[in-house]
């Protein structure tokens, strides 16, 4: 518990002081959805119907895009070495690594999509469909980008692989996920699309971090 | 890699590894510290192999990264490790005022010299009671009267039952009982 709190507000102040690692995906994801009425032209009707998948494509690169810094640093100033070296409680950094990214990309989606429903003419009922979808997605876009990003540490030009490699692992999530924003622009029920999206997180959030852990021991040593 | 590699180390002794450019020493340092693994032989611990001994908890290990993130501060770099190597957290102040950086400590560790960055990575030894500290070129870009100051904690450490290994391509100023010198040869 100590190392989660040592590491989380490590991360924290490393947020703080630089501020392009989240700021940058987020002025992504905005230009992106800007980009899309711009280039559809006023047609209300078909942008609130591609919508939700609109929405889900640029959240997903937005988190891949702030994925590869996660462990970079650490490792290229040899903090990772010294950790694994030591023995180090190294899950409890790796869950605050994630903790800590989620709460930094993936969150200030969340709190600017009203303003996304409405720059894309989505309903208020839609929007909560978005706000739900991305809630419990969210979390599962970070675990696995931290995964590709554990995995890719010593490749020299890991952006590309770390897309290729997590970007199909994606797939499960945008169905299900547009899936259940549609339903809920037509008025149907898309508690079913929740329950497997939340079923896929919990699934995840229990093997993922672990699995990281191993990638990041992989590279060290 | 390696050709007949054989050496022991006993509490309170200092293992100077030496040897060219790419003779191997931080190999064999990764190696001993438990990083890589060997293809023949082993590494024990107490008569014990190293991944199935309490080894890692008694190992400090600083390798040739310095392992300081450069947007932290000095202080905020020892708070980091204290709280990783469940320290009682130490008055960061005064370890950093012992290395000579009093009144850096809360400048980002980027706008300090690689000497001092070096001194903020080498911190970690005045906190820890780890017994066997293995480092890869700790002497590196350190002047004369931080070498010194690092060779005074190495005796503090040996008399207390510590151990060190350590590579450097500077003869140790100070005179160290029970050091042994392990020269590797580079051959193609």
């Amino acid at each position: 518990m100590v190392m989660f709190k040592a590491a989380f507000v490590r991360e924290w102040r490393l947020l703080a002081r630089q501020k392009a690692d989240w700021l940058n995906p987020l002025m992504f994801f905005l230009i992106v959805l800007t980009l899309f009425p711009l280039g559809i032209g006023a047609k209300p009707n078909l942008l609130a119907e591609i919508a939700p998948g609109i929405i889900w494509i640029a959240a997903l690169l937005s988190v891949l895009l702030g994925a590869e810094r996660l462990f970079k640093d650490d490792f290229r100033q040899g903090v990772l070495e010294q950790l694994v070296a030591a023995d180090e409680p190294m899950l409890f950094y790796v869950l605050a690594k994630i903790i800590s990214s989620w709460c930094s990309t993936a969150l200030p989606l969340l709190l600017i999509s009203p303003l996304i429903a409405l720059l894309l003419g989505l309903d208020a009922t839609a929007w909560l469909a978005v706000l739900l979808t991305l809630l419990l997605g969210t979390p599962l876009l970070n675990l696995l980008a931290a995964l590709g990003a554990a995995l890719t540490l010593s490749a020299d030009k890991g952006g590309i692989l770390l897309a290729l490699l997590i970007l199909p692992l994606y797939i499960p999530l945008l169905i299900f996920a547009s899936a259940a924003v549609d339903n809920a622009s037509l008025g149907l029920d898309y508690s079913g699309q929740l329950a497997v999206l939340s079923a896929m997180l919990c699934l995840a959030l229990a093997l993922v971090p672990l699995a990281v852990l191993k990638a990041l021991k992989l590279n060290v040593g | 890699m390696f050709e007949a590699v054989n050496l022991q180390l006993a509490a309170g002794q200092l293992l100077q590894i030496g040897g060219k450019n790419g003779a191997g020493k931080s190999s064999l340092l990764r190696i001993l510290a438990g990083l890589a693994r060997p293809d023949e032989g082993a590494v024990l611990w107490q008569h014990q192999p190293i991944d199935d001994s309490d080894f890692p908890q008694n190992l400090c290990f600083i390798g040739h990264l310095s392992g300081v993130q450069p947007q932290l501060t000095a202080l905020e770099h020892l708070e980091f490790w204290q709280a990783a190597f469940g320290l009682q957290p130490a008055d960061g102040y005064r370890v950093l005022a012992t290395l000579g950086l009093a009144g850096l400590e809360d400048i980002p560790c980027q706008l300090l010299s690689a000497g001092q960055q070096r001194r903020v990575s080498l911190a970690r030894l005045w906190l820890t009671q780890r017994l066997l500290w293995i480092l890869d070129e700790p002497f590196t870009a350190l002047d004369q009267s931080a070498i010194v100051l690092l060779q005074q904690k190495f005796t503090e450490h040996l008399s207390r039952g510590g151990a060190i290994i350590l590579t450097t391509h500077q003869p140790l100023t100070q005179h160290f009982p029970e050091a042994q010198l392990l020269e590797l040869a580079y051959r193609w």
